[in-house]
């Protein structure tokens, strides 16, 4: 095992550029997943004929589907029909996708939690039915929403590591080029590797554990 | 127990949503999706001053990234600037991608590269998605072992484990030729090799010149049993754009002629 | 649809169906039991073991599966689908010592009370009193790890396990009909977690009643 050889400053800045790649992405995706998941999971409480329906069944497919699945699928199926990305943005769409469907169940079951006396209350008290989503239940949903969707950002941080197998040059990619160079490097970089998404994650799942004291 | 309504909400409206998927898969195939980018290549390249290629990273001896530099270096690096000095009077008129044998294909259908050069053998499965333009290197099959070991060649790969890389047409190749090896198939090179030099197979194959690469890396590697297939390389071009397959020859042509090819071949390839 | 694919390969994907319920049925047995440990220690009432165990949980859950399959494999001398069970089980203990954590916590800490002062031990205590308990409020959670542990064992397909995503691959390589390939594969997985999920559905509903 080569631990200086391996800790080179230039092996370092070269996954640390790795590791932006990586934060970038994930932060593009919690976004657009959030966001994607908010309009997802609210159409869904709002039991609409019909669309309801039809979102349930595509989130459903889409949870019970490997991640791996959904990123080959993007990246190398749709072009067939003509519908073509380039790795990182196709990495991005489909940890989107994928985080959306887990994210849009946290948000229904955050606004189901709210008790149903509430939206009476404040429809009878003359707000429209969104009206009363948007003003009454949604604030308090979404705080019991931050634990959950806080964890569900971790897991997409991690998932990132997947879009190693389109050539996307993030962290885990990175890695597998140092240690390409020379067996040695192997348990080195790994190891550093594991620090790097630890960090980070930690932090993260210190944080939303103190949010949770906070609202309690 | 479930009521029917639910479990026709949960579990046949999935079915029948997957299966309009796969109806729209199929709809399209027919019509097949092959470039048709109206403006052509050369064009682009013209416009745009610079040829795209797509390039290996975890190729020793033909795309190699360096962690120090973050430059990809290697025989295709320099065949590749070595056409545009020729195509565009200057050798930095070039921008790199990098590429693995399973993403190749779509990339460059995507339009993300001009062309493939990329260890890249000509074949006529690949034929039908691709142009490829006159050999420039000339590679073949071969087996990559640790010294002593009792692997001597194709003939001896009976009920042995030997490594190869997703999409390549070495992993397809060596099924043939060895239908009594197991074979394991990883997404790169860096992944193949890492596996082979920690025991998980006893060989590893695809082409020599990327062998000879890692065993110049690692010595206690060798070449085993010569090559038992052909392997000649080609740069891919999206299909319809002979005009820019012709000038990439012509260029070829003028690298040979020159004594350049030979310089940069020298460079990179050792003959043992 | 190409349904050729399914018919020229049936033997590939078949056997890729076989060893992706395989490594998930294994290693969900393995990090159950993994898990309980675990679990038990981080409520143990010693504190060194309380550290041990979330230790474990919290570097775990916070690094990604890729990386601790490619340290497994590449570091030990496993096969990759050997490797992959074992990756799987180190992280989904993590997760499941979590769920059953929750699980005890969630029995009133006057029951262990009143069982260790009619003469059992701490260990028999939890055992006879606690676990078959908490096992019901944790029977959801737990199946929800199950269907991530099926979408996760895809993951063994970058070790050349020759799971059902490993053989999409070869497939999908070798026959240049990537969308059909994928849908099929898609399908397999969807025959393995779609009824888990309806399943964890219904429990949770029920228990949900039952309070």
């Amino acid at each position: 095992m080569d631990f200086i050889g391996a800790y080179s400053a230039d092996h370092l800045t070269f996954l640390l550029n790795g590791f932006w790649l990586t934060l970038k992405m994930a932060f593009i995706a919690i976004i657009l997943s959030f966001i994607l998941g908010g309009v997802v999971g609210t159409l869904r409480f709002a039991k609409i004929p019909v669309l309801s329906q039809v979102l349930a069944v595509i989130v459903e497919i889409i949870r019970n589907l490997p991640l791996l699945l959904i990123i080959f699928f993007t990246f190398f199926a749709l072009p067939e029909i003509g519908i073509k990305f380039k790795e990182v943005p196709a990495a991005i769409i489909a940890l989107t996708i994928f985080e959306a469907a887990m994210l849009s169940e946290i948000i229904r079951s955050g606004l189901n939690s709210i008790d149903k006396g509430q939206m009476e209350a404040a429809r009878s008290s003359g707000l429209s039915y969104f009206q009363a989503l948007w003003h009454i239940i949604l604030p308090q949903a979404l705080r019991r929403m931050v634990p959950p969707t806080v964890s569900q950002f971790i897991s997409l941080l991690k998932d990132t590591s997947l879009a190693v197998v389109i050539s996307v040059p993030e962290l885990t990619h990175q890695a597998q080029i140092v240690y390409g160079q020379k067996i040695g490097y192997l348990v080195p970089t790994l190891l550093v590797v594991m620090l790097m998404y630890f960090v980070v994650n930690f932090t993260l799942s210190i944080l939303s554990r103190r949010l949770e004291v906070k609202r309690t | 127990m479930m009521n029917p309504k639910k479990f026709f909400k949960m579990a046949v409206l999935p079915a029948i949503a997957a299966l309009i998927l796969a109806g729209c898969g199929n709809s399209d195939t027919s019509s097949k999706s092959g470039s048709s980018e109206k403006t052509g290549v050369l064009a682009k390249i013209e416009k745009e001053d610079k040829i795209v290629f797509g390039v290996k990273n975890d190729t020793r001896l033909f795309g190699l990234k360096n962690p120090g530099t973050g430059e990809v270096e290697g025989f295709d690096i320099d065949i590749a600037k070595a056409l545009a000095g020729e195509i565009l009077g200057d050798e930095s008129k070039v921008e790199f991608k990098e590429v693995t044998s399973k993403t190749r294909i779509q990339l460059l259908k995507n339009g993300d590269i001009d062309a493939i050069i990329a260890t890249m053998t000509i074949s006529e499965e690949r034929k039908k998605e691709v142009d490829f333009t006159d050999v420039y290197f000339d590679a073949g099959q071969s087996l990559l072992v640790k010294k002593g070991s009792d692997v001597t060649g194709i003939d001896s790969l009976t009920g042995k484990t030997v490594l190869a890389v997703k999409g390549s047409t070495s992993s397809i190749n060596i099924r043939e030729k060895a239908p009594d090896a197991n074979v394991l198939e990883f997404e790169n090179y860096s992944e193949a090799f890492a596996a082979l030099k920690q025991g998980k197979g006893d060989a590893l194959t695809t082409d020599d010149s990327i062998l000879y690469g890692m065993a110049d890396e690692d010595p206690s590697f060798e070449l085993v049993g010569g090559t038992f297939t052909e392997e000649p390389y080609g740069i891919a071009v999206n299909k319809g754009n002979e005009d820019f397959v012709k000038k990439l020859n012509e260029a070829l042509k003028v690298l040979k002629d020159s004594g350049k090819y030979d310089e940069i071949h020298d460079k990179w390839i050792k003959k043992d | 649809m190409n349904f050729s694919i399914l018919t020229n390969n049936i033997d590939m994907f078949l056997e890729g169906f076989k060893v992706t319920l395989m490594a998930s049925v294994i290693a969900l047995i393995a990090s159950l039991l993994l898990g309980a440990f675990i679990a038990v220690l981080r409520i143990a009432p010693n504190k060194l073991l309380n550290w041990l165990g979330t230790i474990y949980v919290e570097f775990i859950r916070n690094i990604p599966l890729l990386i601790i399959m490619l340290f497994v494999y590449l570091v030990f001398n496993f096969k990759g689908l050997t490797a992959g069970t074992i990756a799987l089980t180190i992280y989904t203990t993590a997760f499941i010592a979590e769920a059953i954590r929750a699980g005890i916590l969630s029995i009133s800490k006057g029951q262990m009370e009143a069982a260790r002062s009619s003469g059992l031990t701490y260990g028999q205590a939890m055992r006879l009193i606690i676990l078959p308990q908490a096992i019901k409020v944790v029977i959801p959670p737990l199946g929800n790890q199950f269907i991530n542990l099926v979408k996760n064992s895809s993951l063994v397909a970058v070790i050349a396990g020759g799971d059902l995503m490993y053989q999409a691959d070869l497939i999908s390589a070798r026959t240049l009909v990537v969308m059909d390939t994928y849908i099929l594969v898609a399908m397999f997985y969807l025959l393995l977690t779609i009824p888990l999920s309806l399943g964890v559905g219904y429990l949770e509903k029920r228990l949900a009643k039952s309070n």
